[in-house]
């Protein structure tokens, strides 16, 4: 059976017009996903039961029994952290957030490893965004500044940007410019009408002397700004200036590199500047599928979109004290569920000491790099393919993931919620 | 069954011209009726004023830009917090509280139906994932239409039947309750950073004017008879002399509907300046009152402002960025596309800034020289004049000339001369205070038939007693005490379960969301044709048949199914 418009839940890009070929519970075939979607779609070696740690063995036991466990490790803890979220729907988040609510707990999601910075500096500037349709109707001027999309979003130049056809410009490819910005030429560096190669760390000072020329003040530059030429800061400045309508586009080499959340602000100034001139927009390349789902639902709830304390009875937000990496690096948490991430395959080394000294808990479909930290771990149903739910794209955009086959896995609600119930009788 | 007697409840509900007369209420089931038997459970409101239940006609509390007011503005977060408490959940925020806690607080002061300013389609599910969250009133949303692609090509086609078609897709599609046009054309122009100065500019590309978006969509909302009429956010909010633009729209409303108004202007304090700058903006709202007493077909909300810190939030994205050039604070922009716009910004207004003592007049002035308070419904439209909080301290200064007095003189001297206000006399009653926050609000979203806004059998059982003995006290002395009853009730009954006590949430809600269905012919349902099902692949990013909200966001939707005559 072919099942059209299914929703990959991969990455942010969230694409929506996959066809999905099933024989039973088996997904035979993918077609318009990229190769990151075909592994998704067509992996498998999940894991069959709940495992539980016996010592040095791991033991598979029941559903109910891993959840009265669960609820127990929860219960018992003192500073329990709730992290992950960005792998599941929102439904499973806000479960998860009522719960932290009630365990007086901190709950984070994986922003706090990737664009946490990015949302600081929202935070102090705001946010001149649009959604990815707009984009592809109008944009003539693309920046990719840090961003690979070729590897991590392999399909946002096909769908959104550099090759899609839109409204007003039939022929994308060649009506539009691309800049690409980074420290290496990567292969979408490759694609550009422009690449402005930047010396690693120096991103804030090449971002500071654009918004220079953009305000009239470009004699002040050296002959070289961060590695680049200041002929070419001026032509870039210009092609940016006189667009139409520019559309750039950030990633982690922005965020996590030297200057972090400054960065941010700079290029977030830098958009709102050639505003003045132009139409221009800047957006972050978000990584998990439904990472912007969980900033969303967090903040809806409690106000704040990662990072959030309840240990004082009222949400308490403060990256740097509140984040999940300071907690465990503090060895200040006692306890750990975690949700649809892998923090083991992210997180510095103390920090994974910390969580596998301390009962960890992970809800996730397959094996991972935290399953070796944990004490237990509960398979549930995989988003999009078992399970359906809500997730928002890396724009905003809303989209209702399906579930394309049946099996027996629990989905991440049906297990929290179960959970939580118990929680809820307890406290 | 679940039986209530209100006993002892001075009663004001003008739909059913009721003014003051101290009687029981029964309810059975959530419903008024008749009476109930002798084992109800009883609530003795002691001749304390009962209303029905508050109805908010313009206020932004769910969806994408309010969560991204929240998101942006951690500071505003801390600025209101509780904790957990019984059934409350956590709530942050002052200005953009979170769900449960705008909830919490329009409960506590006995509001329990409210409509959302704006939500695009395209994001239509957030918004009702957030009404889910909000979970003492019941929800509707204004759906964007101001730059919808396919409303514009049927205007420049004059084809008003394709575009009231285009409508009753997208609305049933997106399970919003009405037509919303925020600064018409303005929002697509502001894809290109542009926008439009007056209703007959042309719109880049598209060749329609503001106008003709107006009349075609009037004309259209009543083609599909939808409950509510098309609810207008003006061009050029903001900008010094738009009360020429406000006049030349509220010239081109036809009178089409003998039930309501046939247009819904929003937030017209906004609306209502004169002046060429900032530097000499004053008072048109005499010019603006005129014509709305003048014309019954048409409805206003005030938009009051208060002083104090906010966040301004609206569709109208080119006005944001105007807006954020004169404060540099900070800047949220959403475009959404072939749809609508979007901007944020947070504002601080000033006792100080002559600017904004004019704004806070005129705001007050349209509501105390309105003839008709059906006409002239009570808003700051949250939380851009003001947070809702703010409302009894309105209903204090609308009902009090010594409380404007006394705040009159704190303002920028040369306020003066610049608006009327000081110089008028009248003072609000508790029946028109009624009028202009729940009946007058149910007959012009047209939800009285759904037993909206007033308390005879068969109506909902939303109920608001407040602690206010209104033939004890003289509001225009004793304001401090109006102030403080409106801020708080005794008693918040919704759907006939008390759900607030004395400022505090008792219960978990269950709110419904409502939301319109026009039923149109084969020939005119977009579902089936194949040119608007191709362009939508080609141009949105989201696929057709992954675009419609479906009923699992709706747990207790409450479809209104119209005929449409096309
Ligand atoms: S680009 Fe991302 S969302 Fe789209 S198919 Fe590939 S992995 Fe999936
Ligand atoms: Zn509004």
């Amino acid at each position: 059976m072919k099942i059209e418009d299914v929703v990959c839940t991969f990455c942010g890009c969230l694409c929506d017009d996959l066809v999905v070929e099933v024989e039973g519970d088996m997904v035979v075939n993918v077609e318009n996903g990229c190769t990151l979607a075909n592994k998704k779609f067509m992996g498998n070696n999940r894991l069959k039961t709940p495992i539980k740690r016996d010592g040095g063995n791991w033991k598979k036991v029941g559903l109910d029994e891993a959840i009265q466990t669960a609820a127990g490790i929860l219960l018992d803890a003192d500073r329990p952290l709730l992290y992950g979220w960005s792998g599941t729907h929102g439904e499973a988040q806000t479960i998860g957030v009522h719960m932290a609510e009630l365990l007086g707990a901190v709950i984070d999601n994986t922003s706090t490893v990737c664009h946490g910075p990015s949302i600081m500096a929202i935070q102090e500037v705001g946010h001149p965004g649009c959604t990815l349709g707009q984009v592809k109707n109008r944009a003539d001027v693309i920046v990719y500044w840090g961003a690979n999309p070729i590897e991590a979003h392999p399909r946002h130049m096909s769908r959104y940007t550099t090759y899609a056809d839109g409204f007003f410009l039939k022929e994308a490819f060649r009506e539009r410019k691309v800049i690409v910005v980074d420290i290496r030429k990567t292969e979408t560096a490759n694609i550009a009408d422009e690449f402005i190669m930047v010396e690693p760390g120096a991103d804030y000072a090449l971002l500071s002397a654009l918004r220079a020329i953009v305000r009239g003040k470009g004699d002040v530059l050296p002959r070289t700004v961060a590695g680049v030429e200041k002929e070419q800061l001026i032509r870039v400045a210009d092609i940016c200036m006189s667009a139409k309508f520019g559309a750039m586009f950030f990633g982690l080499g922005l965020t996590m590199s030297r200057g972090k959340y400054k960065n941010i602000r700079n290029a977030i100034e830098l958009t709102e500047e050639l505003n003045r001139h132009t139409k221009f927009t800047i957006s972050p390349m978000r990584g998990h599928w439904n990472v912007y789902g969980s900033n969303e639902v967090f903040t809806w709830i409690t106000g704040y979109p990662f990072a959030v304390d309840f240990a004082r009875g009222i949400a308490f937000y403060n990256p740097g004290e509140t984040t999940s990496v300071d907690i465990l690096k503090r060895g200040e948490c006692d306890a750990c569920l975690v949700v649809g991430s892998d923090p083991g395959a992210h997180f510095p080394g103390d920090c994974c000491r910390h969580l596998a000294d301390i009962p960890t808990i992970q809800i996730d479909p397959h094996v991972n790099a935290t399953t070796h930290l944990s004490r237990l771990q509960i398979p549930v149903a995989v988003t999009g393919i078992d399970a359906e739910g809500t997730a928002y794209r890396m724009d905003g955009v809303p989209i209702r993931t399906r579930k394309v086959i049946d099996t027996t896995y629990p989905s991440d609600s049906e297990v929290l919620d179960k959970i939580y119930q118990i929680i809820r009788k307890e406290t | 069954m679940s039986e209530l007697l209100i006993k002892n409840a001075c009663v004001i509900d003008p739909l059913n011209g009721i003014n003051g007369d101290v009687m029981d209420i029964a309810i059975r089931d959530g419903r008024i009726v008749e009476d109930v038997g002798s084992s109800a459970e009883v609530i003795d409101a002691d001749r304390c004023l009962t209303l029905p239940g508050g109805i908010d006609s313009h206020t932004h509390v769910c969806g994408t830009k309010v969560n991204f007011g929240r998101y942006m503005s951690p500071e505003d977060m801390r600025a209101g917090r509780t904790s957990r408490n019984g059934s409350m959940h956590v709530t942050s925020g002052y200005s953009v509280p979170t769900t449960f806690g705008n909830s919490y607080r329009y409960s506590t002061m006995g509001y329990t139906t409210l409509l959302e300013g704006a939500m695009a389609p395209l994001e239509a599910r957030h918004t009702h994932e957030e009404f889910t969250a909000t979970p003492h009133q019941d929800m509707m949303a204004n759906t964007l239409f101001d730059g919808n692609w396919s409303v514009m090509e049927a205007v420049r086609e004059k084809d008003v039947k394709r575009a009231a078609a285009v409508v009753a897709w997208i609305l049933s599609a997106a399970k919003g309750f009405a037509i919303k046009l925020t600064n018409p054309g303005g929002t697509e122009a502001w894809g290109w950073g542009e926008d439009v100065s007056s209703i007959h500019d042309t719109v880049p590309y598209f060749e329609v004017t503001p106008a003709e978006i107006i009349e075609t969509m009037i004309r259209a909302n009543e083609l599909l008879r939808l409950p509510h009429s098309v609810h207008l956010h003006c061009n050029n909010l903001g900008v010094p002399g738009n009360y020429r633009t406000t006049l030349d729209t509220m010239n081109l409303v036809p009178d089409l509907n003998s039930r309501r108004q046939s247009l819904y202007l929003t937030h017209l304090q906004f609306h209502s300046y004169g002046g060429t700058t900032w530097r000499d903006i004053d008072s048109r709202s005499e010019e603006i009152i005129r014509v709305v007493n003048a014309s019954p077909h048409i409805v206003i909300d005030m938009g009051q402002i208060m002083f104090g810190r906010t966040t301004t939030m609206t569709a109208d994205g080119p006005m944001e960025f105007k807006l954020y050039m004169l404060h540099h604070n900070k800047w949220s922009n959403h475009d959404v596309e072939l749809e609508t716009g979007s901007g944020i910004i947070p504002v601080y207004y000033s006792k100080k800034s002559v600017v904004n003592c004019v704004m806070w007049a005129i705001g007050l002035e349209l509501a105390l020289q309105a003839k008709n308070p059906w006409q002239c419904l009570l808003t700051t439209d949250n939380p851009n004049g003001a947070p809702f909080v703010k409302y009894p301290e309105i209903i204090a200064l609308l009902m009090s000339k010594r409380y404007r007095d006394q705040e009159c003189a704190l303002l920028d001297p040369r306020t003066e001369k610049r608006v009327p206000l000081m110089a008028i006399d009248r003072e609000l009653d508790w029946n028109e205070i009624a009028i202009m926050t729940r009946a007058g609000q149910s007959r012009a979203l047209g939800i009285e038939s759904l037993g909206k806004g007033h308390l005879a059998p068969g109506a909902e059982a939303d109920v608001a007693i407040y602690p206010i003995r209104t033939t004890e006290i003289d509001p225009s002395a004793q304001f401090q005490q109006v102030m403080a009853g409106f801020s708080r009730t005794m008693y918040t009954i919704k759907r006939g379960r008390v759900v607030a006590r004395n400022g505090e949430v008792i219960v978990e809600g269950a709110n419904s969301t409502i939301w319109v269905k026009p039923r149109v012919s084969h020939e005119y349902d977009l579902g089936n044709d194949p040119e608007f099902a191709k362009k939508f692949q080609q141009y949105y990013t989201v696929r057709m048949r992954n675009y419609p909200v479906q009923e699992t966001y709706l747990p207790r939707g409450v479809c209104i199914e119209t005929e449409a005559d096309l």
